[in-house]
């Protein structure tokens, strides 16, 4: 089949809290091509996570609700289904890693059981059949099969993820959303991991949506970019667009923010400010209060996303007239 | 530059059922005056245990610490109070390290207070100096840690550290709860803070681009010891020990079309229970041979103070 994958456009989600509204996810759109990788990249309160948990039907409600906006996957709208439908996409055709494996795992069940629960609870098979598959399963991710009778608690931090990962692949699925899969893990097991994950995307043929805060993870293992800040996709592109030409203000303070392992002596020029109240969003473009190149109309007005041979950026720098520029 | 810190065979055990953990054996290694000393290591190598040693948080099973050529451990009360003053502690959590029922304008006077430094009036004052040295609005003395970013929470933990005007300070993982454009506000200031108030730090991080950043010199650790050390350029441009290379190796650089040397290492660390014979690294290294798994290599000068603990690296 042609055409994206997944296409998700103008969502957004909100918590009603006690204290206010906050507003998650804001008109966001973006879509994955069968067999990429997309990066979603940006720090903490950015969106990332809700949406992909909106992919999922999981956002916690109440609070959460999700306000508007379509998520195509596969030509089925994932907003419009019950959820009995729902329930035989999840884990099946989309499934989710998460950050921490030593709470997505069940404690009190053998790696081996969970791995063949995921695959009887949607394949039509036998006891004995999912318990062969899973077995088989973890000998992908490197775990001897006779480790299936072991819990969680009896392996490390880097095993126990790449449990996580056979389950996630235990159906065969054609997207796989993983949510920071290595940012709890020590460099040389997080290299493992990626490389590991990298490798079974390719045998799997499967999609997949990387979420990370970290752009070294990002230019290791994906295609295309989403640079997310205060609920929205402010860039977005290939790998080489945004690394080696990122247009928008908040990307190119990300780079400048890390210090570069591969310098003599690195300077590091920190975004100014502090992240923004997710209560009280600034009005306009919600990056203005700490951008270096604020301008008087991004102030009062959100900057439409303009979008030039796939590169995408939203920023009023680049609209017809702004002063934008690659300087 | 004088020698301010010296640790001389640091071990430091840990009872625990199934045995003792190993956390730190036998690390030896001095800090100048005015330099960084970066401690860099994956979790369980040691490294937060050694500053703790550091500071006296925890005592060490064996060993020496020498501050300005005095054992710390052979000062009695009134000396090791003074000492006390010099050396401070930034933590790498600023949430569980603050006091969540104090106002932070309390927490960063707490030290003034606890050395009877000035009257309640004054200390108010150096409070809201101490503040503005660290970035923080002295409009906040009220706030309470929980209506803070983390970023501002870790600016907290900074200034009641500089309250005493101390010499020396173990930052343990300061900016690795922080989001980057945090990081970045952080690091400068710690570095800038270490200019003016000519501070001596040792910087205790699993992340290399930081630690590289922020160094002088930097000491790796694996499994409680110190693999090598040497100045930040040569740790980096002529890297010696086949761990240090596999860590520099696992980096993920946010740069297009690397190409580099990817040393994938293989399975996980050991048991620091029952640490592996002869070096510790032997049973994932790469590069082993047989002496490896039976003789534990002395770490060694490999030429111009970079110093290594590998059997290859000398010809064994």
């Amino acid at each position: 089949m042609n055409g994206p994958l997944l296409e998700v456009s103008d969502l957004s989600v909100v918590y009603r809290t006690y204290e206010g509204t906050v507003a998650a996810v804001n008109g966001l759109g973006f879509s994955l091509h069968r067999g990429r990788t997309l990066g979603l990249v940006g720090e903490s309160g950015a969106g990332k996570t809700t949406t992909a948990l909106s992919i999922m039907g999981l956002v916690p409600s109440p609070p959460g609700v999700v306000e508007s906006g379509r998520i195509i996957f596969d030509g089925q709208d994932l907003l419009r289904l019950p959820e009995r439908e729902m329930k035989r996409i999840r884990g099946n055709r989309i499934s989710m890693i998460f950050q921490d494996p030593m709470t997505s795992l069940n404690p009190v069940l053998t790696v081996g059981l969970q791995i063949s629960e995921a695959l009887a609870a949607h394949q039509d098979l036998s006891e004995a059949e999912a318990e062969r598959r899973a077995a088989e399963m973890l000998e992908r991710v490197q775990i001897p099969a006779a480790r299936y009778r072991e819990y969680p608690h009896e392996f490390s931090g880097g095993m126990r993820q790449r449990v996580v990962i056979a389950m996630a692949l235990a159906c065969n699925p054609s997207l796989i959303i993983a949510d920071e899969p290595t940012t709890a893990l020590d460099v040389t097991i997080q290299a493992q991991v990626l490389e590991l994950m990298k490798s079974l995307k390719e045998e799997f043929a499967t999609s997949m949506i990387m979420i990370t805060h970290d752009l070294g993870v990002v230019g290791e293992v994906c295609d295309n970019v989403a640079v997310m800040y205060a609920g929205r996709i402010v860039e977005t592109g290939s790998l080489e667009q945004v690394f080696s030409d990122a247009l928008h203000p908040y990307t190119r303070g990300l780079f400048r923010c890390i210090p570069d392992i591969e310098e003599e002596l690195s300077v590091i020029r920190p975004i100014e400010g502090l992240m923004p109240e997710p209560l009280d969003l600034p009005s306009g473009c919600a990056f203005h209060p700490r951008c270096p190149r604020c301008m008087e109309i991004c102030r009062t007005r959100v900057p439409e996303a303009i979008e030039r041979d796939g590169h995408g950026v939203m920023c009023h720098l680049f609209s017809e007239g702004g002063g934008g520029d690659h300087a | 530059m004088p020698e301010l810190v010296k640790a001389e065979n640091l071990v430091k055990h840990f009872p625990v059922a199934a045995g003792r953990v190993h956390a730190v054996d036998d690390v030896s290694f001095s800090i100048m005056e005015g330099e960084t000393l970066g401690l860099v290591g994956e979790s369980g190598c040691g490294k937060s245990t050694t500053g703790r040693l550091l500071v006296r948080l925890i005592e060490a099973t064996s060993g020496r610490i020498l501050y300005r050529g005095r054992d710390i451990a052979s000062m009695n009360g009134r000396e090791l109070r003074q000492a006390r003053r010099q050396v401070q502690i930034i933590f790498q959590d600023p949430f569980s390290s603050l006091d969540p029922r104090k106002c932070i304008g309390e927490t960063i006077g707490k030290p003034l207070e606890i050395f009877g430094v000035g009257s309640g009036r004054e200390r108010e004052g150096m409070v809201d100096v101490l503040m503005e040295k660290v970035g923080l609005s002295p409009r906040l003395y009220y706030k309470y840690p929980h209506e803070l970013d983390g970023g501002r929470r870790q600016r907290v933990g900074i200034a009641r550290a500089l309250s005493l005007s101390p010499d020396f300070i173990v930052c343990d993982e300061p900016v690795s709860s922080l989001d980057v454009s945090i990081q970045a506000q952080i690091l400068n200031l710690l570095q800038e803070l270490q200019e003016r108030e000519k501070l001596t730090y040792l910087f205790v991080s699993h992340d290399l681009s930081v630690v590289k950043h922020i160094s002088n010199r930097i000491a790796v650790m694996y499994l409680g010891k110190i693999v090598e050390s040497a100045s930040s350029p040569d740790l980096f441009h002529d890297t010696l020990h086949p761990y240090s290379q596999a860590l520099l190796a696992a980096v993920p650089i946010p740069k297009l079309n690397r190409r580099r040397e990817r040393i994938i290492l293989e399975g996980g660390v050991p048991s620091p229970i029952a640490p592996p014979p002869g070096c510790r690294f032997h049973t994932r290294c790469p590069q082993r041979m047989d002496i490896c798994a039976s003789e534990e290599p002395r770490l060694v000068d490999a030429g111009g103070g970079h110093l290594v603990a590998c059997h290859r690296v000398f010809g064994a």
